[in-house]
């Protein structure tokens, strides 16, 4: 254990405890916006998967990163699409169409990178900027700035979200929708595009925060995201809807992830216990379900489908 | 309004009215599964094969012979454990996606059963451990129903993260605890006691006693969801738990108690899995996934297949189990890799899911047609 | 200014609307005047754009017009105030009413609404704080916020769906007030509502709706509140109910000192003290939401109880679950009857079971005993007079009459001696509400303990032996039934406590 506590060891797993917390953030503050909006999408694991392939073969082909990006994005929000149409316009039961959509893309994606590469093959993935002079501070630097650019962007989207959710005439209805779904009808508002876009943008970021994933690691597996989609719906619920909370446990997750790393790297964790570590966010985002269930600020419309005539 | 105030007369129309909703019940969900296959066909076509092959190939794997029968009523075993307890859950008005979880505890604990005591006779270890793969489960469903019921934590989620912690403690215990002893490093268990081998049913295929034990449970499901006092509370909650509360009903015990006897039915699920497997083991190689072949999802889409009936369950199973193994004969026809299937299974799971408010529109709008008609 | 001609609405097995002819004329108050259940929110549904009518037509100054939407309503210059508030409760004051303004990605810039909303408020006497959030505000407040929401979109036709109901007597009075002020500008009117006196006063117009008909037009000067009664009810109704009196007897629920929490962890019960004796009606009177709900709860045993003391025939019953305090022979009828009471998705037979289902005779060995249940319900419903086609019809298909005389057959027949009875005669018609009060008198002679807990002014000083006066979770005020007129007790309700 004492090889952990050097300065070192410590600055190493706090910098990449945020690189590893950018594909939570970015999935979480998508998910945020569909659940603000008053829909749960439980796919967000396989839609990350899909924004995870669909960013690597990008790569792949053609080597450019912000091609690849795009592509996710693009892939994201065409399953967005679908899961709009499934849940908006079928009106089918949230959580298990969610479902449905986390085996397709589980599915999808190992049978596309079967058949379309086969072996294994590295890609270039993004490669770390470190931000001029502050990259430079020694510790403050090496934890802070000089990450890859998708690190940014996630903790940039947190002010934007912010900003989108509460300061426009589109957060306003978005929040209306997910709250009293009747008054803004009544006022002219269209629940069904409005939560629409919401999921077209939570899907969008969710295969951008797979494509964070792929293009960090540089490869893609079957599983890649390993229930990283699941945590950040949980995240959502830990943050209560709040782009700031949401940040505080996508940092939390991420820094226990990335110390279970540590530890595997360090030889203080082998065997059968890293099951243990590898089950510990699972029983964390239990343990802070327990902690936040007081379910202030859930949108009180979240999983109930509109029906004016109903 | 009008009706309610003379409401006397649409009493026997809505007689006939009862014939309708199953059919369409029934056509609904059917077509919905037709529709992912239509989806299925092209994906074969991009994937430059032809469909119709694929499908007759599906077919003949599904119901080509006995064997194959036995093998789709094999595969649809679990399923339908599972799906009987989604049932109760959902009448419950819980949503157990823990399913997979489930059945690995119930596997876990029925393991360890027959390994504490493979010399008890037959009739004593069978029953013995698929009681115990039930206990097993009914501890995995009841901790999400306490979290829920005096913690307000959603189901949805803290059965999804059991289902991580179930597949970790599977890998953990297969790496160290309860790994075979031997020269090559494979995550299963020794071959367990044969005394609780489950015992192949007559007819010469490999069809065995734990598919009985699946039709039992989903007709002792039934009795308990329609003709028990219990269950009466169950569909209470699961309807209103405001109401309910005011009748007096204790509905955070209703909730552990459905969340429980879900988890039960797959644990029993994960019993069988390995007492009537080939292998008699418990194995982890593969992931939790390869050991319980998703059945603790499909258990849901069987159980909304089956309108939330255990007993409309059972045809439902056999209708996805036969897909699944039909889809196994295909992807060999084929050559297509077989995360096919499992891309196949997650589009007719949101198709069926999608179905389910057009079934209940058509319902409703033909019992509507059936009251109107009768009024003329 | 607006017409609707020859409008028909059908639901599967019900005509909604049946060729109502109906006007609004610019500057008056057209009243709209029926049952629950006449057909009065179908026709304005259809006038908001929410249904389409499946015959007739809407014209608007003239010229035919297809209201496809709220939307669309709202740009022709329609405003609606919806009885249930379309509000968002987490949002505030001046967010609900920019919500659907603005254009869909604009930033909301909420000062020139807030600026403007200012200044129509001070114009009409419609004071309200633009910042405060929804869930914030009082009743009175919050129906504020609807009519300011509509007069912001230039509403030339105001429609107010029983904007009375949650008001108190000096509320009503202000709310007329902006009413004719707003007729003064010119705007049309329609008044929603079934409380006669009201009517009596704002109309300039009334048109009467009966099974969906329209079954006549009259002006307040050449009617009685007895002839649009008759109209509304096709019978003579009955205004005042004699009363017997008879001695009470002894205390039978005593509540001490309660102290309850709201939903949000506000003081909801602030130090209530009462007792209600056997064969004693004590009515509460108050508006919505000063605490009725979590009184009526906490003595069921429904909602901790913070402090003070609750007995039953002299025993503590303050910390029990809901079942104990059943046994105890204690019966509550909620008021909100379709969530609480009883669950529409259950058989008439199986609501009626609901409280008793697992005791014997109608669970043995845990399995149910339909014979037993079915005996026992065929009798409730023949006892109640429950209009119902079968045992096994879906409960949420009858009426809310009958609905409540469901619950009232369970709650009534259970031999329990202390009754909470909440808005037991809310959103019925006239039938049934006679019904229920009868079944009330009945119980209060059987020496019943009767809690009655009203938003209905009248119904409280028609039914109670003494009545009691909440607000803000304190009761103002007890008075026996004969000081208890309704100019005092509405001043009670508003918290004015010196007369």
């Amino acid at each position: 254990m004492s090889e952990f506590f050097t300065t070192t060891a410590i600055v190493a797993t706090l910098a990449s405890g945020i690189r590893l917390s950018a594909p939570f953030l970015i999935a979480a503050l998508g998910e945020s916006v569909g659940q603000r909006a008053g829909v749960l999408n439980l796919g967000v694991e396989g839609v990350m998967l899909i924004g995870a392939y669909a960013a690597y073969n990008t790569a792949l082909e053609t080597g450019n990163v912000l091609a690849a990006v795009f592509v996710a994005i693009l892939m994201g929000v065409l399953m967005g699409a679908i899961y709009a149409f499934i849940t908006v316009v079928m009106h089918a039961q949230q959580g298990i169409s969610g479902i449905g959509i986390y085996l397709f893309g589980l599915g999808i994606t190992d049978l596309l990178f079967q058949k379309q590469v086969g072996t294994p093959k590295p890609i270039d993935g993004l490669q770390s900027t470190s931000v001029p002079l502050l990259g430079d501070i020694p510790t403050v630097g090496e934890i802070f700035f000089r990450h890859n650019a998708l690190v940014y962007v996630a903790y940039l989207l947190i002010p934007v979200v912010w900003f989108v959710v509460n300061r426009t005439t589109f957060g306003l209805n978005i929040r209306a929708v997910g709250e009293t779904p009747e008054a803004a009808d009544t006022l002219g508002v269209s629940v069904t595009w409005t939560r629409v876009s919401a999921i077209l943008i939570g899907n969008g970021l969710a295969a951008l925060a797979g494509a964070a994933l792929a293009l960090e690691i540089g490869i893609f597996q079957y599983n890649l995201t390993a229930g990283q989609g699941f945590i950040a719906i949980a995240l959502v619920y830990f943050g209560a809807w709040r782009p700031s909370g949401i940040m505080a446990g996508a940092l939390l997750f991420g820094i226990v992830s990335s110390t279970v790393l540590q530890w595997k790297t360090l030889g203080i964790v082998s065997g059968s216990a890293s099951s243990f570590t590898a089950m510990a966010p699972a029983v964390l985002t239990i343990l802070v379900l327990v902690v936040v269930s007081r379910r202030i600020g859930q949108p009180s419309a979240l999983t109930k489908p509109f029906d004016r005539s109903d | 309004m009008v009706t309610t105030e003379n409401p006397d007369t649409s009493g026997a129309p809505s007689l006939k009215a009862l014939w309708y909703g199953p059919l369409v019940g029934l056509v609904v969900p059917v077509l919905a599964v037709v529709a992912a296959l239509a989806v299925g066909a092209v994906l074969l076509l991009a994937l430059g094969a032809s469909p119709l092959t694929g499908y007759a190939a599906l077919i003949d794997g599904a119901v080509g012979d006995w064997n194959a029968v036995a093998d789709t009523a094999i595969k649809s075993m679990p399923m339908l454990l599972v799906g009987v307890g989604i049932c109760i859950a959902f009448r419950t008005g819980v949503i157990n996606i823990g399913g997979e979880g489930q059945i690995i505890l119930g596997a876990i604990f029925a393991t360890l059963v027959a390994l504490a005591v493979p010399d008890l006779p037959s009739v004593f270890l069978i029953p013995l451990v698929l009681l115990a793969g039930a206990v097993g489960g009914a501890i995995w469903g009841a901790i999400p129903g306490a979290l829920k019921a005096y913690a307000g934590v959603s189901e949805i989620l803290s059965t999804i993260m059991m289902n991580i912690v179930a597949a970790q403690i599977l890998s953990f215990l297969l790496q160290d605890l309860l790994i075979e002893e031997g020269a090559i490093k494979i995550q299963q268990t020794r071959r367990l006691s044969h005394n609780a081998d489950l015992p192949l049913l007559p007819g010469g295929t490999r069809l065995h006693l734990g598919f009985l034990v699946a039709l039992l449970v989903a007709v002792i499901a039934y009795l308990l969801i329609y003709k028990t006092s219990l269950g009466f509370r169950l569909r209470a909650v699961g309807h209103s738990p405001d109401a309910s509360r005011y009748a007096g009903m204790q509905v955070k015990r209703s909730v552990v108690q459905a969340l429980a006897l879900s988890g039960a039915c797959a644990g029993v699920a994960g019993a069988v899995m390995v007492f009537g497997s080939i292998s008699h083991r418990l194995i982890g190689e593969g992931g939790a996934t390869a050991f319980t072949q998703g059945a603790g999802f499909n258990g849901i889409v069987v159980a909304l297949f089956g309108g939330l009936h255990p007993l409309y369950t059972v045809p439902a199973s056999f209708l996805f189990g036969g897909m699944l193994i039909g889809g196994i004969e295909l992807q060999r026809e084929l050559q297509v890799p077989a995360a096919l299937i499992v891309a196949l299974n997650g589009v007719v799971v949101v198709f069926v899911v999608s179905s389910l408010r057009l079934k209940t529109k058509l319902q409703r709008w033909s019992e509507d047609a059936v009251l109107r008609r009768g009024r003329k | 200014m607006l017409e609707m001609r020859g409008i028909t609405k059908r639901f599967p097995g019900v005509v909604a609307n049946e060729g109502v002819d109906f006007t609004v004329r610019s500057g008056r108050v057209h009243t709209l005047l029926g049952e629950n259940g006449a057909g009065k929110s179908t026709l304005m549904k259809i006038l908001f754009g929410l249904y389409r009518p499946d015959e007739g037509s809407v014209h608007l100054e003239g010229t035919e017009v297809e209201i496809r939407s709220p939307a669309d309503a709202i740009s022709r210059g329609i405003g609606m105030i919806h009885q249930h508030f379309m509000l968002v409760p987490t949002l505030t004051v001046a967010e609900n009413v920019a919500l659907g303004l603005g254009g869909a990605w604009g930033s909301s810039d909420l000062r020139p609404i807030r600026q403007r909303l200012v200044e129509v408020s001070e114009r009409y006497g419609l004071e309200v704080d633009p910042d405060a959030f929804i869930w914030q505000l009082a009743v009175g407040e919050r129906q504020r916020v609807e009519i300011l929401k509509a007069l912001f979109r230039n509403a030339r036709i105001l429609v107010l769906d029983e904007p009375t109901a949650v008001l108190t007597p000096p509320e009503v009075t202000d709310l007329f007030t902006t009413l004719r002020q707003l007729r003064d500008d010119g705007r049309g009117l329609v008044f929603i509502s079934h409380k006669l006196h009201e009517v009596m006063e704002i109309s300039d117009e009334i048109t009467v709706l009966r099974d969906g008909r329209i079954v006549g037009n009259t002006v307040p000067e050449s009617s009685s509140r007895e002839s649009l009664a008759q109209m509304m009810v096709g019978r003579p109704v009955l205004f005042t109910r004699t009363v017997q009196h008879h001695d009470p007897g002894e205390d039978r629920l005593v509540v001490r000192d309660l102290v309850v929490q709201g939903d949000r962890g506000n003081l909801a019960v602030d130090k209530v003290s009462l007792s209600v004796r056997a064969g004693e009606i004590l009515g509460v009177a108050g508006v919505s939401g000063n605490g009725q709900r979590e009184l009526a709860e906490a003595i069921f045993g429904l909602r901790p109880v913070e402090s003070g003391g609750i007995d039953i025939d002299g025993v503590p019953a303050g910390s029990l679950a809901p079942k104990a305090v059943r046994s105890k022979g204690m019966a509550y009828v909620p008021e909100e009857r379709m969530r609480d009471g009883v669950i529409g998705e259950f058989t008439v037979a199986e609501n009626l079971v609901l409280v008793d289902h697992g005791s014997p005779p109608y669970t043995r060995w845990g399995f149910l005993r339909f014979g037993a249940i079915k005996r026992q319900c065929t009798k409730l419903v023949q006892r109640y007079s429950v209009k119902t086609p079968m045992l096994e019809t879906l409960t949420r298909s009858l009426s809310g009459g009958n609905i409540q005389k469901v619950v009232i057959a369970r709650e009534f027949s259970c031999g329990a001696e202390v009754l909470v009875v909440s808005q037991p005669t809310r959103g019925i018609d006239v039938g049934a509400a006679e019904y229920v009060h009868e079944q009330l008198l009945g119980q209060r002679a059987a020496g019943a303990a009767i809690l009655l807990i009203s938003e209905d002014l009248d119904e409280v000083l028609q039914m109670s032996d003494r009545v009691a006066v909440i607000f803000r979770g304190q009761i103002m005020d007890q008075l026996p039934r004969s000081e208890a007129t309704a100019m005092r007790v509405g001043r009670l309700m508003m918290g004015l406590k010196a007369e």
